[in-house]
């Protein structure tokens, strides 16, 4: 159905080629995934696939893309979009219209299909992805699942033979993402769809695939073969495959059901282990931030409250009993919770859940409508910019949103005035964290997990003891999630009180010492990370789920014991 | 069972939170059994249970264009009087329908955005005949400010001075016909969205059209750009407010629009828009010729009306130049392959919409030439203004839609996020 014939792709001004030596077919009816680090050109290939690489992005394309026997050089996308439909890594910047049953409509009016033909396919689509009761709402209104679901309902109206999806799940919560899944599976299964996917959080996706297409280096050939067998010698693998590498079975399991069934002996020769401990370590206090200066006219009116405590704070955060309304929407209520330095606390909950909100009021981005917060002696809401900054710092689900600068330098430079630290502060803490980043380079030049990085050193400039992050692994390959969590365990040794808002499981199992659940703007669970986690069948790790019903949570842990 | 029933159990299923391992065999039932119902086809029931209200809604909503009709000719209406009691009864009218009648979506909000922007208008109108003065000679002073003497030059403007009550009820009245006027726009705005409208062109603008859409959406998403750069900025310990605030994210906001247009490009370029058929060339050079040529005739016709001299050819030239144009758009859409999905159709409601704006407009137009005095209370001396019964009744027939028309769907109890 897609035939790949030694493609490789050159970007405009690029020396190198993105992709070389693509040459791989993929049957009709079969769920392809495509793997590989960051920046191996996964969107490349998956862009060459609709036409969008070279026609839209320009760059030379050399060999041969055919798609149902459509050769992509002599197509344009506009000419393949009755046999492709490309959903995107961002589905709001997918839709044309403005309510569901629109955008279901728009593909297939371009097409012009005849106007019963459309209805009956609108009517079918609904159904097929459960959106019957969203059919007449605005898109903006949706949740990040329903989006996600629309887009690719919009793209199924037309019938294409070919799907083409990119990190489909990343944003979405674990329900959600089963939710996105579970449709994917059902035309695959169903109508024969063929489906070419990438995505970065492989232990989703990997039971689903009939074929893995690893780039396993930036222009390196691609290896195509079955999933346990591309898995054996991946660079990129779920925790599913790492333990089963570490236990040595062959064929590696995919799946938690073949990974249980082989496991009784490790989870015997586990029975008398230790669960490595994870309580956060006695830690030094952090220096206490300075004492806010002398605020100036506009802000003295407002800092009356801050003003009164200068004692210092037990914790790094406290909330208690807020509420929070955002657009006539309780975003938050009766939410009550602490920090104390040195741990880490991920919230997690589904899309929508407030996870954002209760980080942006722990930052003064949103005022509370009822209870009070503190980040250690502020009232953030109340306190100026430049002395919040050495309280709370908090990078944001788009890193680029915090960077302004044309180049790494002079984003570096800037911080340090930013937050009055020793010029060289900030850049000295990228070099620490990231070693090999020129100064010239543009930040938008750097990959998801560079960026990230970069906007933690800037926000790391100030010193500040509580630390927020939301998102953080959005985009980033196992690598750089591991480079990440390091960097976060080490901070939290030095005494950083640590909120992650987080959908990853794997990333709360190996860093939290606490989790908090989030539904509706309550809290729902509150507790060790082992035991709200392991609870809950949609946060649990894959390890939890294999070795239950004790609590290991993640390899490091298993493999600590085995040692 | 059928194929639409199979999806929602397997939707629910999955939406709950069950592991990895529940939802697979869910997802694989499903499928099953879809497999059964369709077929192998997907030609599953067309009908396909749906939520009766939401259903209904699409099918009976009124076209917009009714809607944009029927509010301008109550706009109409309000330019012909100054009586701020029949204004404000075209305000209420409007108002009622708008409230009993907008459905609940993003844009149906901008009704409080225009009905700030009337106040802002009738008291930016209320300050200027406060300092500026009013020609209007008056005999009842409320206050006198200190005149600030003006070089000869400025001749004719005065700052300061006498304020009088018959200066400020005039400019009252004068800027209640604009607020009028912008009332009647937002609720044209909160009724119908103004994509749909413009979803009712002709096929050769279509694509036009689409353009337009989008820049119109992309108004919100620069505004919540700016809101979210702002935020950031506090973030890097850097006030959020001020100008100085505003500058500095515009080179980021500007690049995260530019890159979003670029995305968004892309996406619809892979659905197929700009799809044409292929025209015999003939045709095409008709379709140029036709248009341009009545472009110009439309040009030179209005040339010639306006102009004294042009009385005799401006009226044939300008309708040969608009049926000239008229043929091109005709031929040029047979360029474009598009169809449409659920045109609003416009029906009896439709027209009885239309009519009854048309009806308050053209009576207040009658009763202004019949009557000028009760439509214009005069303002010296200064007089209490009444209510002129027949055109206040007039005015009430612009109620009509608020019960001929479907009500919106109700909101739903799960406020979305």
């Amino acid at each position: 159905m897609i035939r790949f014939e030694d493609v490789s792709v050159t970007y405009d001004g690029a020396t190198e080629p993105t992709v070389r030596g693509i040459d791989f077919e993929v049957p009709e009816g079969e769920l392809v995934l495509l793997a590989g680090p960051s920046g191996v050109g996964k969107s490349t290939v998956l862009g060459a696939v609709g036409g969008l690489v070279p026609h839209f992005t320009g760059g030379t394309l050399s060999g041969r893309v055919t798609v149902a026997g459509r050769d992509t050089r002599t197509h344009k996308p506009r000419e393949l979009a009755d046999v492709v439909g490309t959903v995107g890594q961002d589905p709001l910047s997918h839709f044309v219209t403005d309510t569901v049953e629109d955008e279901l409509a728009y593909g297939m009016e371009s097409l012009g299909l005849a106007p019963d033909v459309m209805r009956r396919r609108v009517e079918e689509t609904l159904d097929l992805l459960g959106l019957s009761d969203l059919r007449s709402r605005p898109i903006a209104t949706l949740s990040g699942g329903q989006q996600q679901r629309v887009a690719i309902g919009s793209v199924l109206t037309p019938h294409p033979d070919v799907l083409v999806l990119d990190e489909p799940t990343s944003a979405l919560d674990p329900a959600a993402a089963e939710e996105v899944l579970a449709v994917l599976q059902r035309l695959v299964h169903d109508l024969g769809t063929t489906v070419l996917l990438a995505e970065h959080r492989l232990e989703r996706v990997i039971q689903y695939a009939d074929q893995v297409v690893l780039l396993p280096a930036p222009g390196e050939a691609p290896l195509i073969g079955a999933p346990a067998d591309v898995m054996a010698v991946s660079p990129v693998y779920p925790p599913v495959v790492e333990l089963g590498r570490l236990a040595g079975w062959s064929p590696l399991p995919l799946t938690i059901r073949d990974a249980r069934r082989r496991a009784s002996g490790l989870r015997d020769g586990l029975a008398d282990r230790q669960i490595p401990d994870r309580t956060p370590p006695p830690s030094a206090p952090l220096p206490a931030p300075p004492a806010p200066r002398p605020a100036p006219a506009r802000w003295r009116r407002r800092g009356k409250a801050q003003q009164a405590t200068s004692s210092p704070a037990p914790y790094a955060a406290e909330v208690s009993s807020l509420a929070v309304r955002r657009d006539r929407v309780q975003a938050l209520r009766h939410v009550d919770l602490t920090v104390v330095p040195g741990e880490t606390v991920a919230l997690m909950g589904r899309n929508g859940a407030g996870k954002s909100t209760l980080l942006s009021a722990l930052v003064g981005l949103v005022a509370p409508s009822a209870g009070s917060v503190r980040a250690g002696d502020a009232v953030p809401h109340r306190t100026a910019p430049r002395d919040l900054v050495r309280r709370v710092g908090l990078v944001p689900q788009e890193p680029r949103d915090l960077l302004y600068a044309d180049t790494v330098a002079a984003e570096c430079a800037a911080a340090d005035r930013d937050a009055d630290a020793a010029p060289g502060t900030c850049r000295s803490l990228l070099s620490e964290l990231l070693p090999g980043v020129a100064d010239d380079t543009h930040p938008r030049d750097l990959s998801e997990g560079q960026r990230l990085t970069l906007a933690l050193s800037v926000v790391l400039t100030a010193r500040p003891p509580l630390l927020l992050l939301d998102e953080p692994t959005r985009g980033l390959d196992y690598a750089a999630k591991a480079r990440l969590a390091g960097i976060l365990r080490a901070l939290a040794a030095e005494g950083h009180a640590i909120v992650l808002a987080t959908h990853d499981v794997e990333l709360a199992a190996e860093l939290a010492h606490r989790v908090v659940l989030l539904a509706e703007g309550e809290v729902i669970a509150d507790g060790p990370a082992a035991d709200v986690v392991v609870a809950s069948p949609s946060y649990a790790p894959q390890v939890a789920k294999v070795l239950a019903p004790r609590k290991w949570l993640t390899v490091a842990q298993v493999r600590e014991a085995l040692a | 069972m059928h194929p639409a029933e199979a999806a929602q159990p397997a939707g629910s299923q999955a939406a709950q939170p069950a592991g990895s391992q529940a939802a697979q065999p869910a997802g694989s039932r499903a499928a099953g059994a879809a497999r059964v119902g369709a077929g192998g086809t997907l030609s599953a029931r067309a009908s396909a249970p749906t939520p009766a209200a939401t259903h209904r809604h699409r099918a009976t909503a009124l076209h917009p264009g009714a809607w944009w009709l029927w509010a301008l000719a109550l706009g109409t209406a309000a330019t012909r009087t100054t009586n701020p009691l029949l204004l404000a009864l075209l305000v209420t009218v409007s108002a009622y329908v708008v409230i009993t009648r907008r459905p609940h979506t993003p844009w149906s909000r901008s009704y409080g955005a225009f009905v700030k922007l009337a106040l802002a208008v009738l008291l930016i109108r209320l300050l200027f005949t406060t300092v500026l003065g009013s020609p209007i000679p008056g005999t009842h002073t409320l206050l006198t400010l200190p005149e600030v003497p003006l070089p000869d030059w400025a001749q004719g403007i005065r700052l300061g001075g006498r304020v009088t009550a018959e200066g400020l009820t005039f400019a009252l009245y004068d800027a209640m016909k604009l607020a009028t006027l912008l009332i009647c726009v937002g609720a044209a705005n909160a009724l119908a969205n103004p994509s749909r409208l413009l979803k009712s062109l002709p096929g050769a603008l279509y694509e036009m059209g689409v353009a337009v859409v989008v820049a119109l959406t992309f108004a919100p998403n620069l505004i919540a750009d700016v809101q979210r750069l702002r935020a950031a900025r506090r973030l890097r310990g850097r006030p959020d407010r001020g100008v100085r605030g505003l500058l500095q994210v515009g080179l980021p906001v500007l690049e995260g629009a530019l890159e979003r247009s670029v995305a968004l490009a892309a996406a619809m370029d892979a659905r197929g828009y700009g799809r044409t058929a292929r025209v015999p060339a003939p045709v095409r050079r008709t379709t140029a010729a036709l248009t341009l040529g009545g472009l110009l005739g439309i040009c030179a016709g209005t040339y010639g009306l306006l102009t004294a001299a042009g009385g005799t050819y401006g009226i044939p030239v300008l309708l040969a130049g608009v049926a000239a144009a008229v043929g091109g758009l005709w031929l040029g859409g047979r360029r474009t392959v598009r169809t449409r999905y659920r045109p609003d159709r416009w029906d009896a409601r439709a027209w009885l919409v239309t009519a009854s704006g048309a009806a308050v407009a053209a009576l207040l137009f009658l009763a202004a030439a019949r009557d000028p005095a009760a439509l214009h209370p005069g303002v010296v001396p200064l007089v209490a203004p009444a209510l002129p019964l027949w055109p206040a009744a007039a005015v009430l027939v612009g109620l009509l839609p608020a019960f001929i028309t479907p009500a919106p769907e109700p909101v739903s109890a799960k406020e979305p996020s």
